[in-house]
């Protein structure tokens, strides 16, 4: 290593294809030299793309169905908040999956892909996406070969909490997939798009944001800082506003 | 291949605290600066404005403001003989990319060191003599002392505007500080933030138990301030979105809100961003520096020739230029040999979250800035007498929640389901009464023969140069200490009238995927003997005396505080060594 040096030389073709690949992924991407005045342009910024409405862009199949069903399992609808189906988690992962986390852009991908400590992180070729076109197709399978040929999204509300509760505890096996990872996968994403500001998909109307008491996208408490154990009276906002705030529902 | 520029006086690698801070000090002098910055330049109004930074997903839990690993990353183990593997996605720490650096997205608490913090070795020799270290623990004084670093600390509290309540105003103690603290020359620039509720209540409890709470230092500003560059802040909003987001409200002390602005306009200076520098280039001799060689990123290759070269990219790309520039010669443990990669540390962290009755107790959590809260420090550094314990190093401890954005504070007591309809209810139940203290007990990390920094043999970065390898685990003295303080905090959150609790205590082994803070530290540390360190006690590289290398690399061990205000009162001192001392004769400041 010492003597080395030419381990540290960089041919040119090397260094287009390593800073082109990250440029894409950053929203100013482009070199600029910087003098004599702050480089600012009037509305510039990035904001967020909503999830678009509409079918799924991500889940194939029954893949989508079985997801809700998944959701509303893991936050069951009660008579004053919705579950993770109607709020909309499923949407949430189907379009998170079919973006850029979906595929790992910007993780560190290269091999060798070798087994480690837990603790040392995921080591694994396989994005989300690919992740869980595998566990949803393991759980129809072994959902069918041992429940009387039945997918999840068509057994009882008891048998979904029987065959979760294996998963959980990793009694209920997957062929060929880490059964209880990757429920604890779709137990984190369902929870994430249930709480994630509306724009994404899930949370539908705020209505875990109501349901728990959180302002949301509010910026300002200078006025309710110092006023102790008191609630705080305001509804929710999410990025986009409040539906109340628009002319089309005031009419 | 590479381009070459026109020379400079000055070369700054990364464009961060450091950098930002350094820039304006040599541009002063008349110098020639240029500033060279990996990633985009970042401004308030574009990058993060109040009308969609509240975005928990995108900053928070995808990172957005941070370094992707696929450009630059790490791999890790915890002990020597186990293979490294690389660093996938980011999880115990969060690399900062782009202009300002960790001072977009840092929570802005602004802690001094103790006067014992660093001449630490002599004083736990002193007090209970060598053996009372473990053998194989490393540390050492810092070859500078407090009351030398006083008046840049000073400066820095008063670029950032920094508000607090004084403990020790030139040796007198102050009542409502932090008594323990070192003596400070004037009080801070602006009073203490407010204290919501559960803060509020810690104070209490912690008095009742005989502890002297105060307020956390804040450059989260509690009123409008103008800096001495004449830069304007305005008050904290307590939005609860500050450390991982930028601040909207130019609130929080950042190289934007306090440096930029005024930097920009001096006619010799220059800044370049999307462009990483790959190497230091040094002339044959290997003890001069030339400048550097970076790539932007349409891939176009450069270099920058400089007769100054600050190295000022974040400590573990300090250490990796370093590392891959071939300067100074890399740490051998076995040999015990070589200073590049040494006395790496990290923050020893933990938390207890305390849940309380929803009936009588209503915090609104989402109420709060990033470097809120209220502290002890009891039982930092050698504040208390460590004899009968067993363990050397401590911590501040404190109610410092800085918000309760709810992917991440939807929180549970313990045994709750983790789904279902009983989760459901229990998340609805107890997310206004929980009290989530995050890094509620943030102790030392005292360095160890081996944990270090090294290239990895196998893995490569995108340019086909190996990764850097961290071999980091937590030993003994870091457990017992924590198990110490995790303890008594969990009394002061009990005492805060908590039902339940859920103790979480930092144990080994080191963890890769659970955050535990950005503070890293060493690899390239500061000192008075060349074996043992990097560089000397003004930051100048004893190999490359036109060299300067600035940030946390330099900290021999970690104390019991967060870094940044140590970080920047170090790089104003260097920078007064350069301008008072440097520039009249270059060459080696100090004889080894
Ligand atoms: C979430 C978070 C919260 C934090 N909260 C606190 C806190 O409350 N209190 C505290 O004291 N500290 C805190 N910190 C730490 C703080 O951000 C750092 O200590 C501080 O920013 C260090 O300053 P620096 O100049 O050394 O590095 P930085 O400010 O990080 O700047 C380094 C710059 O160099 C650039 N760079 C790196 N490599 C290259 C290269 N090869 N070429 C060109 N440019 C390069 C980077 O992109 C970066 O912009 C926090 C950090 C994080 C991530
Ligand atoms: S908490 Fe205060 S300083 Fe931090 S981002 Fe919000 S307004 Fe800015």
């Amino acid at each position: 290593m010492k003597d080395n040096h030419s381990r540290f030389e960089i041919c040119r073709r090397e260094l287009l294809a390593g800073a082109a690949y990250f440029a894409l992924g950053v929203s100013r991407s482009s070199a600029t030299v910087i003098f004599d005045h702050l480089p600012w342009t009037p509305n510039a910024g990035d904001p967020p793309t909503a999830a678009t409405p509409g079918p799924w862009l991500f889940f194939a199949g029954d893949e989508g169905k079985t997801v809700e069903a998944l959701a509303d399992r893991i936050i069951p609808p009660d008579p004053e908040t919705p579950g993770g189906k109607e709020s909309g988690s499923a949407v949430f992962i189907d379009r998170q999956l079919a973006g850029p986390y979906g595929r790992q852009d910007g993780l560190y991908v290269r091999p060798p892909f070798l087994k480690g400590a837990k603790n040392q992180g995921h080591q694994s070729e396989k994005g989300p996406a690919q992740e869980y076109r595998e566990g949803l197709a393991a759980l129809d399978k072994a959902c069918k070969d041992q429940l009387g040929g039945k997918a999840f999204f068509e057994l009882s509300d008891a048998d979904k909490d029987r065959v979760l509760n294996g998963l959980e505890s990793g009694d209920f096996k997957l062929d060929g997939v880490d059964g209880r990872a990757f429920f604890e996968q779709v137990v984190k994403d369902v929870q994430m798009g249930f709480f994630a500001d509306p724009i994404y998909g899930g949370n539908r109307d705020m209505v875990a944001w109501k349901m728990i008491g959180y302002p949301g996208a509010r910026y300002n408490y200078l006025d309710w800082v110092s006023r102790h154990n008191e609630k705080f009276p305001l509804p929710p906002v999410s990025m986009t506003g409040r539906a109340e705030w628009t002319t089309r529902t005031q009419r | 291949m590479a381009r070459r520029l026109p020379k400079k006086d000055v070369v700054i690698v990364g464009f961060g605290w450091t950098g930002s801070i350094m820039a304006n000090e040599l541009t002063d002098e008349g110098l020639e600066v240029i500033a060279i910055e990996r990633g985009p330049w970042r401004d308030a109004p574009t990058d993060f404005p109040p009308t969609y930074m509240q975005d928990e997903l995108r900053y928070r839990i995808r990172h957005e403001l941070f370094l992707r690993p696929d450009q630059l990353t790490f791999t890790f183990r915890n002990k020597m003989d186990q293979t490294a593997l690389p660093i996938r996605s980011w999880g115990a720490f969060m690399p900062p990319n782009g202009v300002g650096g960790g001072g977009v997205h840092w929570n802005a608490e602004m802690w001094r060191f103790l006067p014992s913090d660093f001449v630490v070795k002599t004083h736990l020799t002193e007090r209970y003599g060598a053996s009372f270290l473990p053998e194989d623990m490393t540390i050492q004084d810092w070859g500078i002392t407090y009351d030398e670093l006083e008046p840049f600390y000073d400066r820095f509290e008063y670029l950032c505007g920094t508000s607090g309540t004084a403990g020790n105003l030139r040796g007198q103690i102050m009542e409502g500080g932090n008594p323990f603290e070192g003596p400070r020359s004037r009080p801070y620039p602006t009073p203490a933030q407010a204290q919501p509720f559960s803060h509020t209540l810690f104070g209490k409890a912690a008095r009742e138990l005989g502890y002297k709470p105060f307020p956390q230092p804040s450059g989260n500003l509690s009123q409008a301030y103008t800096n001495p560059l004449g830069l304007k802040m305005g008050p904290c909003t307590y939005c609860g979105f500050c450390e991982w987001f930028g601040c909207s409200n130019y609130s929080k002390a950042s190289p934007q809100t306090t440096i930029l602005p005024y930097l920009v306009r001096k006619p010799n200076f220059t800044a370049r961003d999307n462009s990483e520098v790959i190497k230091i280039n040094v002339d044959k001799s290997g003890k001069r520096a030339t400048g550097v060689t970076f790539v932007d990123t349409s891939g176009e290759v450069w270099e920058q020739p400089a007769d100054l070269v600050i190295l000022s990219a974040y400590t573990m790309f300090n250490v990796q230029l370093l590392l891959h520039s071939q300067i100074g010669r890399p740490y051998d443990p076995v040999a015990n040999t070589g200073t590049v990669g040494r006395n790496y540390t990290h923050q020893t962290v933990s938390t207890v979250n305390g849940f309380f009755d929803p009936k009588k107790f209503n915090f609104n959590p989402f109420i709060a800035s990033g470097s809120i809260g209220m502290c002890i420090d009891e039982f930092n550094g050698d504040n208390f007498d460590h004899g009968s314990h067993g363990f050397v190093g401590g911590g501040y401890m404190g109610q410092v929640q800085t918000g309760a954005r709810p992917i991440e504070s939807a929180l549970v007591p313990p045994d709750t389901p983790k789904w279902g309809a009983a989760w459901k209810t229990a998340v609805k139940e107890n997310y206004l009464s929980t009290v989530k203290p995050g890094t509620g007990v943030h102790g030392s990390f005292y360095a160890y023969r081996d944990i270090y920094l090294d290239l990895d043999p196998t893995y490569k970065d995108r340019f086909g140069r190996p990764l850097m390898r961290i071999t980091m685990d937590l030993k003994e003295n870091e457990i017992k200490q924590n198990k110490f303080l995790t303890d008594k905090f969990a009394e002061i959150i009990k005492a805060m009238g908590a039902d339940k609790l859920a103790v979480q205590y930092r144990t080994g082994p080191y963890d890769i995927t659970t955050y535990q803070t950005t503070h890293l530290n060493g690899g390239a540390v500061m000192g008075s003997d060349p074996t043992t360190s990097v560089i000397n006690r003004y930051l100048q590289s004893w190999d490359v005396p036109n060299l300067f290398v600035l940030g946390a690399s330099a900290f021999p061990q970690n104390p019991g505080y967060n870094p940044t205000l140590t970080v920047g009162a170090l790089a104003f001192w260097a920078a007064a060594a350069i301008r008072n001392k440097y520039l009249k004769s270059p060459g080696r400041l100090v004889d080894a």
